[in-house]
């Protein structure tokens, strides 16, 4: 069968897309938690205040509340986040560190988060990865990082700040960040 | 097992300068192929205990009904490989039957509907099926050319049951005389733009009460060959 084609979720998508829940990954409370935060910007270095950022990840342990966890799923973390962009451009999502994914082989993946980036203006979403400043050698090991040519993999690393990390999405332009054909 | 890749024949290049916003949105560098690692065979399953019944009838709100043509729109969520989705969220967004969307941003001289809102869930059940009962929404200017007017669609997202098979998409209606003015319908290659046109459907238009339109949604489904290795 055919697939359906992506089409924009244009200006408009806050009306149906975020829910008051969906920047926590995990409760406010979580003595773990912290914030992913950071602005999404246009070609021009404009912030884009009509984005929708979305997260995918492991739970700290590095498992998934999912079927197809070869190792068996755990249940009770959600995994995901959604996170409009407010006027600024700016998003938030409050979560855990995710542990260590098996990769390519079997080889382990430093720890990472999948990121999926709507937007009017984006015909498709656009797909990155975060990875964490603070996992040096996890990340110079990591099979995907390697694959990423040397002066672009610092789009992909989030900075430690005082609320938690600082990932900052790029999509056009000088230190456009690194998105994947997934 | 990895998810199939790209044909490069069914989703819109991200650069459509037709699509005036798409020119300083669209990343200019190539993507970099992303292997298929169990964060991308996985993804949040997510609607139980979020979506209840009602949301997914857009006509009713506890003051009133929304005005309208009120329609039906119903359809099969598969995979590629034609294996069905259960049990997973439908989110739908959409303009009022003048046009307009219940939004701070837009101004179209039409007014808005107090009961309608615009936005609707569902889980499909356990054929991938779901259904919606709402407004035909209404064409709408939207200032990317002189006389630039949507044709009336219906805003689609989709998560599948992984991150590779998320899906936002359109919904359109059949014989739309916007077609060939759209450039966001046209944006998709020619040969993939019938599958994001419904289908009027009579047999399960109800007497005296609701025409309806079947959409169905394909998402990507799974390689045929073995979870593929970077390093192969």
């Amino acid at each position: 069968m055919s697939e359906t084609p992506s089409q924009t979720v244009g200006p408009f998508l806050s009306i149906g897309l975020p829910w008051p829940d969906g920047p926590f990954v995990v409760l406010d409370a979580d003595p773990n938690g912290f914030w992913v935060h950071g602005v999404v910007t246009d070609g021009a270095g404009e912030p884009v205040p009509d984005a929708l950022v979305e997260t995918w990840q492991a739970d700290p342990d590095g498992r998934f509340d999912h079927p197809d966890d070869p190792r068996g799923a755990v249940s009770g973390f959600r995994g995901f986040g959604r996170c409009p962009t407010d006027d600024t451009g700016r998003y938030a999502i409050r979560t855990l560190k995710p542990g260590s994914v098996p990769g390519p082989g079997g080889a382990p993946q430093a720890p990472h988060i999948d990121v999926s980036v709507l937007a009017r203006g984006l015909l498709h979403r656009v797909v990155t990865r975060i990875y964490f400043a603070d996992h040096a050698d996890a990340n110079a090991a990591d099979p995907v990082l390697l694959t990423v040519p040397d002066d672009r993999r610092a789009t992909l690393i989030a900075v430690p700040d005082d609320e938690g990390y600082r990932f900052d999405i790029r999509l056009q332009g000088e230190r456009e960040t690194v998105f994947f054909d997934v | 097992m990895g998810y199939r890749r790209d044909d490069g024949a069914t989703h819109p290049p991200l650069l459509s300068p037709g699509y005036k916003s798409t020119v300083l949105r669209a990343p200019s560098q190539a993507p970099i192929l992303l292997p298929h690692t169990l964060t991308e065979i996985t993804g949040p399953l997510l609607g139980e205990g979020r979506v209840s019944a009602a949301d997914a009838d857009l006509t009713k709100h506890p003051d009133g009904e929304a005005t309208g043509q009120r329609i039906i729109v119903h359809g099969q969520v598969r995979d590629s490989d034609g294996r069905p989705v259960p049990d997973t969220l439908v989110e739908l967004w959409q303009a009022n039957a003048g046009g307009r969307y219940l939004h701070k941003w837009d101004q179209h001289d039409t007014p808005l509907d107090p009961y309608f809102t615009g936005v609707g869930r569902a889980l499909t059940d356990s054929t991938g099926r779901y259904r919606f009962v709402t407004i035909k929404p209404g064409a709408y200017p939207w200032g990317n050319h002189y006389n630039a007017w949507r044709p009336a669609h219906i805003h689609f997202s989709l998560f599948g049951r992984a991150f590779t098979q998320r899906l936002v998409t359109q919904m359109y209606f059949p014989d739309d005389p916007l077609f060939p003015h759209d450039p966001v319908f046209n944006s998709v290659p020619e040969a993939a733009r019938s599958r994001l046109v419904s289908r009027f459907d009579l047999t399960n238009s109800v007497e005296a009460w609701a025409l309806a339109f079947e959409f169905d949604i394909v998402l990507r489904g799974r390689e045929q060959t073995p979870m593929e290795d970077a390093h192969a």
